[in-house]
């Protein structure tokens, strides 16, 4: 069996006092979608959050491509090929469109690489390009959010973590959204993705876990989940 | 023209108030005895390059516990890179962690120390004016070590305790520089004087006002160093990680930026800029009291009033709360009766009317946030 992109064995993180994860395992394949899905509070985020290193873990263990990163700096993780679009977008909005996208590729120093990246997430989401002198602030929701996925290639990760994309915005753009997750994933990036939205999300990944208060409910094959009856119920409000 | 000058340096303190305001989000108390360090170290290099006008010893003691304290940093980077790191095998730290300032310091203590040498030299050739920007750079180079070591060994430890016990710390920094730099071996009690590095005199005059040489150096200096500053944090990548830190230091990590070595070069920044300003003072008003005196602190006082005048965390805004204050108390000096006993009253009168007016300063936004 080849070793997965990411695994995280037996996770348990702590805010305080508080215990948000106890004992999450699950594992990313290379080249895959995989989808994290679970109610407010579940810990999808903070999985996520200590994937990229912002949060330590009190237990457990973070492999990405076989070798240990939990307990590092996120900006150490940034540089070993992982990005995060995180929860609520994270724009800088006292920042232009076009600096948010060159804080994308503070990490590297490939510069004439990085430029061309940016051309590529630039085609991806054309609305970004047409606003890049704009300060980000005052982008739409739906902007902010095709900005800070823009932004998240722009490190040109191997695993992108998108933290609920489709938050607040409209069904159309909602739509776009998930067919660029899609096309960036055919272009050859792992993707982990958060979700409430889980019938769009189990749609388009090829794995999906769901998390219940800190603990891996379901796993399996993303159609095989949509179809049975407990996520039914739970997540895609079928009575 | 003392307005222009002297507002210029009141914008390059406020300076260094603003952007650590800007990215921790706090009041540095002890930034205006940065400034108070800046032109004492100043002193004490012209005293040690043979320019001094009085009594001083050529080399001053905290000469040789700089020399001190750096060779045992060279010494401790050293031991630990060489001999103690091969030796913890697998989970040795990271190098980054104790090597790198260590290395930092011994860097910036042995420059100045040649620095140093070389001004001797340069003195003993007899150019006082390139001496002049020698000291110049040296007070720079100092004030930025003790702004990193504070950062470090005070702040740093506090990253994520509540807001008031860093207040309260910067608070017993502030004393603490104060204090130190009173006792004999650092420069006493005694107000001395600053030798001037350029001739007393007027180049021209506006209407009546003269326009001295040293007001000329004075805003010049400050002028190159706010542009370079405007560049460095609008033009260039750290710059646009400083200005990504204070809007969300999560966000500038998980971009892959080192929160702390931006939040370290902060303070350095702001520190030098301090320095800068602390020798500009020495050269436009040559005595200098002992470092605890409350002329000192009320400076640095207006300064803080010009960040926030500004606009506190706003870089352009302290530039220009600097000299907006400084024209204030000049035109009340020069204009309204009894002004010049009266100078404080307009400049935090000033204040009081910016925040009654608007509360986020000349050039702050009002604080609005999408979510
Ligand atoms: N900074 C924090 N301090 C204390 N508790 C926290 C913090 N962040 C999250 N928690 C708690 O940890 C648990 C998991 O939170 P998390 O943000 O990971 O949930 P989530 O699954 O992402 O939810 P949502 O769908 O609402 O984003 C929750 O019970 C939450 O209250
Ligand atoms: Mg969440």
């Amino acid at each position: 069996m080849t070793t997965p992109m990411l695994q995280i064995d037996d996770l348990h993180v702590h805010y305080g006092a508080i215990h948000a994860l106890h004992g999450v395992s699950l594992a990313v394949g290379q080249g895959q979608i995989v989808t994290l899905i679970g109610c407010n509070g579940a810990g999808k985020s903070t999985t996520l959050r200590t994937v990229s290193g912002l949060l330590r873990p009190t237990a457990g263990r973070v492999l990405f491509e076989g070798k240990p990163i939990h307990g590092r700096p996120p900006h150490e993780i940034v540089r070993l090929g992982i990005a995060q679009s995180p929860e609520g977008r994270g724009i800088f909005a006292n920042l232009t469109v076009d600096e948010n996208l060159a804080m994308g590729s503070f990490a590297r120093r490939d510069r004439a690489e990085a430029a061309r990246d940016r051309e590529r997430a630039l085609d991806l989401f054309p609305r970004v390009r047409e606003r890049l002198k704009q300060n980000a602030g005052t982008l739409s929701g739906g902007e902010q959010q095709m900005l800070a996925m823009a932004r998240a290639l722009m490190a040109r990760p191997r695993l992108l973590l998108l933290d609920e994309p489709s938050l607040g915005l409209a069904p159309q753009i909602v739509q776009t959204i998930f067919k660029i997750i899609r096309e960036i994933n055919a272009a050859g990036t792992t993707i982990l993705l958060v979700e409430q939205n889980a019938h769009k999300a189990l749609e388009v990944a090829h794995r999906a876990y769901v998390l219940e208060v800190g603990r891996i409910a379901m796993e399996g094959d993303a159609r095989d989940l949509a179809r049975s009856d407990a996520v039914r119920k739970a997540y895609l409000g079928v009575a | 023209m003392d307005g222009v000058a002297v507002g210029s340096l009141y914008a390059l303190i406020a300076l260094g108030y603003t952007m650590v305001y800007g990215i921790l989000q706090f009041i540095n108390f002890a930034h205006g005895d940065v400034f108070v360090l800046g032109a004492w170290v100043s002193f004490a290099a012209a005293g040690a390059v043979g320019l001094s006008v009085g009594d001083q010893t050529a080399v001053p003691a905290w000469l040789v516990w700089l020399l001190g304290a750096v060779s045992a940093g060279a010494l401790a980077a050293a031991l630990y890179e060489f001999v103690l790191r091969p030796r913890l095998g697998a989970g040795r730290p990271p190098a980054t962690r104790l090597t790198w300032p260590l290395a930092g310091v011994s860097v910036v203590g042995w420059g100045t120390l040649l620095l140093l040498v070389a001004t001797r030299g340069v003195v003993a050739g007899g150019s006082h004016t390139i001496a002049g920007g020698m000291i110049l750079v040296l007070a720079m180079s100092t004030c930025g070590l003790v702004g990193f070591c504070l950062e470090r060994l005070a702040y740093k430890p506090l990253r994520s305790a509540p807001r008031l016990n860093v207040l309260i710390t910067a608070i017993g920094v502030s004393l603490l520089l104060q204090n130190l730099g009173q006792l004999e071996w650092m420069f006493g009690t005694r107000p001395d004087r600053m030798p001037t590095l350029v001739p007393d005199t007027v180049l021209f005059r506006i209407g009546h006002v003269p326009v001295r040489l040293v007001d000329v150096m004075v805003v010049a200096t400050a002028l190159v160093l706010m542009v370079l500053l405007d560049w460095l944090v609008f033009r260039t990548k750290m710059g646009r990680a400083m200005r990504a830190v204070s809007f969300s230091p999560t966000n500038a990590a998980l971009m892959g930026v080192d929160v702390d070595k931006v939040i370290s070069f902060t303070f350095v920044l702001g520190s030098v800029l301090a320095a800068a300003a602390g020798f500009l003072y020495g050269q436009k008003y040559p005595g200098l009291n002992q470092t605890a005196a409350a002329g000192w602190v009320l400076l640095g006082l207006k300064a803080f009033v010009a960040a926030v005048i500004g606009g506190i965390g706003n870089i352009r805004g302290a530039m220009l709360g600097g000299l907006l204050i400084g024209l204030l108390e000049f035109f009340a000096v020069q204009y309204v009766p009894e002004g010049a006993s009266l100078r404080d009253i307009f400049v935090f009168g000033a204040l009081i009317l910016v925040l009654l007016v608007r509360p986020s300063g000349v050039l702050g936004k009002a604080v609005t946030e999408k979510v």
